[in-house]
Parts: structure tokens; sequence; C-alpha cells
């Protein structure tokens, strides 16, 4: 479904953040991005939906090259790509509804938009989501007022309501306290079991992304290094992308415990 | 990992030895120049005053007379005049204001470094730079030279300076948004004006809102002075009550404008506190 073909960017500076990278993912399947911080993560799935322009190489979604788009094509097929970010990004000084409502923005013209007149399907959709991740009583609330938990599963919903075929998810717990990230992990994972959605998730905890991934793809220096399930994390591979350190004591496995969800 | 890196410094030659701050200037010569010749240039600068005492002691007591009228403030022999201009100078405020405002707004989204192209930030920096440079006062001498006296030289000539104050200041607030929460309406598919209206202006709402109750005190007091080039308002007023020598009148007039400048910035002061 997603195929990255050679893919790369090299920043003004002379940085090369990403060094052809090849990475095909298939429908609704959810992969674990993982390297050091400046391993060139974000850039990766920021060259996917060109917040960053790649140098070179190409992104394909379902045959459409994406990186070859002109603004419409490329504004058509960002639909079709739900991001979710680190720090949240929620715009804080909107509401919990309209944040969720702009993920509708690529399908409504601008006058409705404006006057916040979303159809009668985009604002039923935003309140089933906002019920599915528990925060039914939040609609009108500001989004600075949220909790980071809250904001996050906020987020969630913005990137869901756009329809996606695919999620771009950007260290969706490091701002997040362990059971947090947990619960938002699980929510973000049973989701695109849910619709199907394939999901890349940039994750500096191993351990985290064991838990919940099928397929671990590691990176360092732009550099794609390892491409597996992640039973196949070995010391030696943890050695390779994030440099020397007692790994063991990292790998010990994790008991999945008593699923207590937040929802 | 270790506290023994050499970089050159050994430890053993800096123990025991006071430490001062390294000096701004770091050359000595040049820095005690520097001091030396801005004192002596001050010196001289001061000295070149010339004080007439006799001349001065005449001039007490016209200060005084004009002092004393704002104990007996003559509101009413000129009251028609007095409000005539008042009503002209709140015109002139509240539409050039409006109209600065809505001119600024698309200047300041293309004085933005981090969201205009490069075209289009330099021309209206360079629209930002014109209205800065020029001072109300020349800029009404000029409008009032081509459009004749009267409040709509003084419209004129605050709406041009409201764009160079409130463009610069909010491009500025612009520049230093949140990019990532810009970033993520950008990554839902949204059109350009539709990423300014969710990602940009909730953003910097609450500093436009401030600066254009402030701009409307500015643009309230200017008109006073504008009046004195001819550009209509109370300023022409307070002009005309100066030029007959009726003190109290011009005490009345600038008691009111400080009543109303007070008022506006008791005003902005609840506003702003309440636009978070």
């Amino acid at each position: 479904m997603l195929k990255l073909d050679k893919l790369t960017k090299i920043y003004k500076t002379g940085d090369k953040a990403l060094s052809e990278v090849d990475l095909e993912v298939p429908k609704g399947q959810v992969i674990a991005l993982i390297g050091p911080s400046g391993a060139g993560k974000s850039t990766l799935i920021r060259c996917i939906n060109r917040l960053v322009e790649p140098t070179s190489g190409s992104a394909t979604l379902d045959g459409i090259n994406i990186t070859t788009l002109n603004s419409g094509g490329l504004r058509r097929e960002r639909r079709r790509m739900g991001m979710i970010f680190q720090e949240y990004a929620l715009v804080e000084r909107l509401t919990v509804m309209e944040n969720i409502l702009s993920g509708r923005l690529g399908y409504v013209g601008f006058w409705r938009s404006f006057l916040r007149k979303f159809p009668q399907s985009d604002v039923d959709e935003a309140y089933r989501l906002l019920d599915r991740v528990g925060l039914a009583h939040m609609a009108d609330k500001r989004a600075d007022e949220l909790s980071g938990g809250q904001r996050q599963r906020v987020g969630i919903c913005r990137a869901l309501i756009q329809d996606p075929a695919l999620l771009l998810v950007d260290e969706p717990t490091a701002s997040l306290d362990p059971k947090t990230s947990r619960e938002i992990m699980r929510l973000i994972v049973e989701m695109c079991r849910e619709r199907d959605l394939a999901a890349i998730i940039n994750i500096h905890d191993v351990n985290l992304a064991k838990m919940f991934v099928q397929r671990v793809v590691g990176l360092e220096m732009g550099h794609m290094i390892f491409d597996g399930a992640p039973e196949e994390l070995s010391p030696d591979v943890l050695t390779r992308i994030y440099g020397e350190e007692d790994w063991e004591a990292t790998i010990e496995t994790v008991d999945d415990d008593d699923e207590e969800d937040g929802s | 990992m270790s506290g023994s890196v050499d970089i050159g410094v050994k430890l053993s030659s800096r123990l025991g030895k006071p430490w001062r701050k390294p000096p701004f200037i770091n050359s000595a010569p040049l820095r005690w120049t520097l001091l030396i010749g801005t004192v002596v240039y001050l010196i001289l600068a001061f000295s070149s005053f010339e004080v007439n005492w006799s001349r001065v002691y005449a001039g007490l007591e016209r200060g005084w007379r004009f002092i004393v009228a704002f104990s007996q403030p003559d509101f009413t022999s000129r009251s028609s005049d007095i409000i005539e201009g008042m009503t002209e100078s709140v015109i002139m405020t509240v539409t050039s204001t409006v109209v600065g405002i809505a001119i600024s707004i698309p200047i300041a989204l293309g004085a933005a470094s981090n969201i205009a192209p490069m075209p289009i930030y330099l021309a209206c920096r360079f629209i930002i730079s014109i209205s800065r440079a020029l001072n109300e006062i020349i800029v009404a001498i000029l409008f009032v030279a081509i459009f004749g006296f009267g409040p709509l030289a003084g419209f004129l000539t605050l709406s041009f300076a409201t764009i160079g104050f409130l463009a610069k200041l909010l491009a500025e607030d612009i520049e230093d948004m949140n990019k990532v929460q810009a970033e993520a309406v950008k990554s839902t598919g949204a059109s350009w004006l539709q990423w300014v209206n969710f990602g940009v202006q909730p953003q910097i709402m609450p500093r436009l809102i401030g600066l254009s109750i402030y701009r409307l005190d500015i643009n309230f007091r200017e008109s006073a002075v504008l009046g004195l080039v001819g550009a209509g308002g109370i300023g022409a007023t307070l002009n005309t009550a100066f030029d007959r020598y009726e003190f109290g009148t011009v005490a009345a007039i600038l008691i009111i404008i400080i009543v109303v400048v007070m008022a506006l910035e008791y005003l902005s002061g609840i506003i702003r506190a309440r636009v978070k």
C-alpha cells in the first residue's frame, strides 16, 4: 500500500537525514520505527506527507506517487494520511471539537470551515470518536484545558476523522507517563485493527514498541539497518542501532500485565 | 564521561586564582578610549546649551498662567467647538484603526518569514519600513497638502501609521508561533486559507486584540496632535484655542484628552486580561 523507494533527505545544512530508505507497508500493518534521536525517524514520516520535502526518491501511496504531486494533489493525498504528534500539536486556543473537525478541512470548503458549519455527518463522527476515546463530555472545552493523555486522545480523533488509509505517528508517548503511554499505544493499535489501517509509529521506547507491534524497523543515521519481528531485536541489533550499552537489562520480557483500559 | 578531558586547560593552573567576569570589550585601550570619549562628549554637549536667565524669568510667569488655567478649565464658552472637535477625533480614530487593522493583517502574514515566500516577505517588510520611517506629522502635512484641511487627511495619516505598527508587531508574533500546531493543521490536507484560519489565527488572536486596542489608544492621542498641522479633530480646536490665548479652553481640552486616554487604557487592560 505504502511504498518508499530510495527516499533521501539532505537538509540545507548538508546533513543527510535519510539515506535511500526502501520500505513497504502493506494494508493494515502497524510498524514501529525505532532509533536514537537524530536518526531521521521524524524526517522519514514527514517526508511521506511532505511536511518535509524529500530530496530524492519517492513515496507511493496506493499507486499514487506523492513526491511529485502538485499542491492540490498533495492536499488530496494528505487527507488519506492521518498524523499524530509528539506534543499532541492540538491548536491550544481552539475547542476540542474544532480540533477534531480540523481533520475534515481537506474535505470542506473554506467558508464552511471558517463559519464552523461542518456537515452533520462530520459532527456526528466527531462525537462518535470522542465517545470512543472516553472524552464525550469534553467537546466544548478548550484544548489547553486537557491533560496530556486527554490531548493525545483528541489528537488521535483528529487523525481518524480524516478517514485515512495510513497513520503517521511521531513519538506519541514521549511526553506521557508510563501508564498513559501504554493506554495511548493500545488505543492507536486497536483503532488500526478496527479500521484496518496501516501505521508507522516512531518510538523511543523499545519495550513499548515490542508490546504492541508485529514489525520493527530500525533507523540509524538515516540508514535503515533493521527490519524484522520484535523478537529478533537482540542485544546485538540494539547495539547497532543505538550504540554500546547493556541491552540485556532492557530486553527482559515484558509481561502484558493487567489490562486497564482508560476508555 | 570523565572529568579530566584534556582541552588545553590545566586544572592546577586555575585553582587558587580569583575569577572575574570577562569584559564586554576585550581590548583595554579601545575600552578606555570609548569610555573617556563618551564622558568628554557629554560634557561638551551639555555646555553648548545657552541659558538666557532673564528670558526664563519672563517665561516663568507665562507658564504659571498656563498652569493656573487648569484650576479653572473653561468647558462652556467654546463648548460647541470642543464637541465638534471631539466628534471628529473619535470618528478619525475609530475609522482609521479599523481600516489600518484590516490592511495590516494580510501585510503581517506576508511579513512573517516563516510563512511567506521571500519576494512577498521583502515587499511587505518594505511597506512596513516606509510606514514606520515616516513620522505621523510629516505624513499628515503631505495628506493635508493633497486633500486639504480636515479630518480626511487625519484619517488617512492614522491608517497609514497603523499599518507599520500593527503589521510589524503582528508579523513578529506569527514568527514566534508554535510551528507544530500549524503543521498539524496542514497535515490534514487543509488549504492555505484554512491553514491560516485554524492553525495560525488562534495562536495570534490575543496579540491581535491587545495590539488593536493599544493602537486605538495611540490613534486617539495622535489625532490630537495632527490637528496642529491642519488634519482636523480636537487638535484643530486645541490649536485655535492656543492661538487665541484661551488657556481655560486649552486646559478643558487637555483634561478631556487625558480622561479619554485613561478610560481607553483602563478598558484595554480589562479586555487584554480576559483574552488569553
